[in-house]
């Protein structure tokens, strides 16, 4: 090992490994500075603030801060009736509300032991899927955002419209729906909804296509996601990662499949997964990939339940919905599989009060987004912006 | 220039009598001996050029990102928003100019005004028509491309003056950017100054003319011709800081890079320096490689089409739509591909665009040699 001086800045070691390596390290005398990303940061896609540590554009820490978006979620829960908890639930994931309020759902009907009319799970299905596809048409607008491309971003809003227009079609709202309750539904749907629903399907089908030529094919999109923020599959299960954030990594884990409710059971969909043809297993083109071709699925899963639907005739979404709730003394946790993860509720009853003595939701977002320290290290700067992207959060979620 | 090349492009279509003795009156004022006048006369049409380029620069792009993304885009303010660029000019003077207590005062204002007239001292060597170019530098392009560099003195003391982290790491990426990517710029244009085998812009466009229009181009002229201008319509890219090399200004990763703590004027005066160098090195690319000023129509038989349309004005009315035509593709790249990292940039520069730019100068200088 020799120790020269030649640029006056500091010392340069050069170390000979083996006949052809030689190794040379500059010792310039360079600072970390602290860079504060959010919480107004154009990405990090709400009030989310990272802390980083960063050499030149090399992060080496990035400590996520969170509770910009804190709602007292949990609290205002243990205050209200079980069935007024469900507007709350929309706020958490606002965009999935359908979807954290069937997760709701499944939770109080699991602690009631009580049956619901088919048709009804029938519709739950079709406007979670619907949320689903309008959810990760968000997640892939908003992470061609952050890799600079601005036009796949419109192409998406502009088909998550005609979803968001269906939904507030049936539920009257447009984000916040207050559609699933407790037992059954607000409304029938629409008596038109349907057919609507199969034009729609018919409509996105090459959209699809659109997309994935637009974004996922683009040259410069691979080479800013391929092979970035590689998650190995264990350390993902271990950090508790679910959704796609898990399949990214390889692992084939779907609630709908591997603890399955409503009726996903009779619905014949895949649960797509990396092969590592396309991408490296685990990075954030695999996360990407995984979004989109759930799309698909989602897509299938719409038809079939229209077609499985039994008929709206003396059909009462508000049949099986109790005049009271007034549950058992017990607790119970059950989850169901959200665009982004595991969304699970435990909730506890003291078989007096109609108002749950503990809910406590499992979010998805604020678990996944844990990783962030282990995924950021030694990234560029631009390769954070697309790490935050590919895990997808919303901090309404993460803060609760 | 001389004062007679104008009037000859003024008295019969676009001034009275009048104006024409009162432009004849500046042209001759001298002032301790410098002939102060000209140099008015000539910067006159430039800012117009400049100013009209920016104000529908900014709403062609706006209008071509509405129609590539299922929009409208500006609507309002006039049939089809055509006033809207005029209506941000007004709303953005009256703005309150904010300084940042923090800021480094003195860097932190005339950033702008050097960024803009870097971008802006490059019109006065680019032939706008036969008869008018501001100022006929036999050196012409060496300064073109000289002159741009200043551009960067003025995003750095944007950048540090400013005294903002995102502000700085948008500095810096520019100017390793801007600087790295002159190589290849530079070396592509001189392979057009090689075939032209003069510097003098007028000159490099008048080699082009002939009765067969586009064929007498310089992309037409040789098979190689079309490497060299590829390279530099990339590396100009990377020069004005367009997508999908628009890294210093990343709006997802920098907030708004360099002109991050801009507001009111001075970030107008950026904006106008962003469009004003879009136009010039679309400009640049359409005189060095297309034809500048020339009619890209051929005369066919007794149809004398290049003949009918070359002149003065028609000139003008060429190299503006050349390089509104350039400008366009611009923009349909912005919308259309995400952004590059920053080390995937400098790969494409020096071990991409580089390496191909000194192959096209060989190629360029074997051909120039021994094909007649």
């Amino acid at each position: 090992m020799q120790e020269l001086d030649t640029t006056g800045l500091g010392s340069v070691r050069v170390t000979r490994k083996s006949d052809n390596v030689v190794v040379i390290e500059k010792d310039l005398a360079t600072e970390q500075m602290v860079l504060a990303m959010g919480p107004q940061h154009p990405s990090t896609h709400g009030v989310l603030k990272l802390e980083c540590l960063t050499d030149g554009e090399v992060i080496t820490e990035a400590v996520p801060y969170l509770g910009y978006l804190h709602r007292c979620f949990e609290k205002c829960c243990e205050n209200v009736d079980y069935p007024a908890v469900v507007p709350y639930t929309d706020r958490l994931d606002y965009l999935a509300g359908m979807n954290s309020e069937f997760s709701y759902a499944l939770a109080v009907e699991k602690l009631l032991d009580i049956e619901i009319p088919r048709r009804v799970e029938f519709i739950r299905v079709i406007v979670a899927e619907l949320n689903r596809i309008a959810s990760h048409l968000v997640a892939i607008g908003t992470y061609g955002i952050d890799l600079g491309a601005f036009t796949p971003f419109l192409f998406c809003f502009r088909d998550r419209e005609i979803i968001l227009g269906l939904l507030e079609w049936a539920s009257g709202a447009r984000m916040l729906y207050n559609y699933i309750w407790v037992g059954g539904l607000a409304y029938d749907v629409p008596s038109d909804f349907l057919t609507r629903v199969r034009e729609f399907v018919a409509y996105f089908r090459p959209k699809t296509v659109e997309l994935c030529n637009l974004l996922t094919k683009n040259e410069i999109f691979v080479k800013r996601t391929l092979g970035i923020g590689i998650m190995p599959a264990d350390v993902a299960i271990n950090y508790g990662w679910s959704g796609p954030m898990l399949r990214g990594s390889g692992v084939k884990w779907d609630l709908r499949r591997n603890d399955p409710y409503s009726v996903y059971p009779e619905l014949d969909f895949n649960v797509p997964v990396p092969d590592g043809k396309l991408s490296v297993v685990g990075d954030c083109l695999s996360r990407h990939l995984v979004r989109a071709f759930e799309m698909d699925e989602s897509l299938k899963i719409i038809e079939q339940c229209i077609d499985k639907m039994p008929s709206a005739e003396g059909f009462n979404p508000r049949s099986a919905i109790p005049k009271r709730i007034r549950p058992k003394a017990g607790e119970v946790y059950s989850r169901a599989e959200n665009p982004r993860g595991e969304l699970g509720f435990y909730i506890q009853s003291d078989g007096k009060s109609t108002k749950p003595i503990r809910c406590k939701a499992r979010s998805s977002c604020f678990v996944n987004l844990s990783a962030m320290k282990d995924l950021s290290k030694g990234q560029l700067i631009p390769d954070l912006v697309a790490i935050i992207g590919s895990i997808d959060i919303v901090l309404g979620e993460v803060d609760r | 220039m001389s004062s007679t090349a104008l009037s000859q492009f003024s008295i019969p279509f676009l001034m009275g009598n009048n104006l024409n003795a009162w432009s004849e009156a500046l042209a001759g004022f001298n002032l301790f001996g410098l002939p102060l006048g000209l140099v008015i006369l000539a910067a006159i049409p430039l800012v117009f050029i400049a100013l009209y380029s920016l104000t529908y620069g900014v709403y062609g792009e706006r209008k071509i990102s509405a129609f590539m993304q299922d929009r409208l885009g500006p609507m309002e303010v006039g049939k089809w928003g055509i006033l809207q660029t005029l209506a941000d000019i007004l709303k953005l003077l009256q703005k309150e100019d904010i300084v940042p207590t923090s800021a480094d005062k003195f860097l932190f204002v005339i950033g702008p005004g050097v960024l803009f007239v870097g971008s802006f001292l490059a019109y006065a060597v680019l032939p706008f028509s036969p008869a008018f170019i501001g100022a006929s530098l036999n050196v012409g392009l060496f300064y073109a491309i000289g002159i741009v560099a200043l551009e960067v003195v003025g995003i750095l003391a944007a950048g540090w003056g400013s005294n903002n982290k995102w502000s700085l790491y948008g500095a810096v990426r520019s100017v390793a950017q801007i600087v790295s990517y002159e190589i290849p710029a530079a070396i592509a244009l001189l392979c057009g100054a090689m075939m032209a085998g003069t510097l003098d812009m007028q000159k490099i466009t008048m080699l082009q003319s002939g009765s067969l229009g586009f064929a007498h181009f310089f992309l037409f002229q040789t098979p190689i011709a079309w490497l060299p201008f590829l390279i530099y319509f990339i590396a100009s890219l990377a020069e004005v800081n367009r997508a999908p090399f628009d890294i210093p200004e990343a709006e997802s990763e920098l907030v708004a890079g360099y002109f991050t703590e801009y507001s009111g004027m001075k970030f107008a005066v950026i904006f106008l320096a962003e469009y004003g160098s879009m136009f010039m090195v679309s400009a640049i690319i359409s005189i060095v490689f297309l034809g500048g000023w020339n009619s890209p129509l051929p005369n066919i038989g007794p149809l004398a089409l290049n003949d009918m349309t070359n002149g003065p004005l028609w000139g003008a009315f060429w190299i503006i739509t050349k390089g509104f035509f350039f400008i366009f593709v611009q923009m349909w790249l912005r919308w259309t591909l995400p952004r590059l990292r920053v080390d995937q940039l400098m790969y494409l520069c020096w071990k991409v665009l580089t390496p191909f730019a000194f192959v096209s100068f060989v190629l360029t200088a074997i051909w120039e040699v021994y094909v007649p």
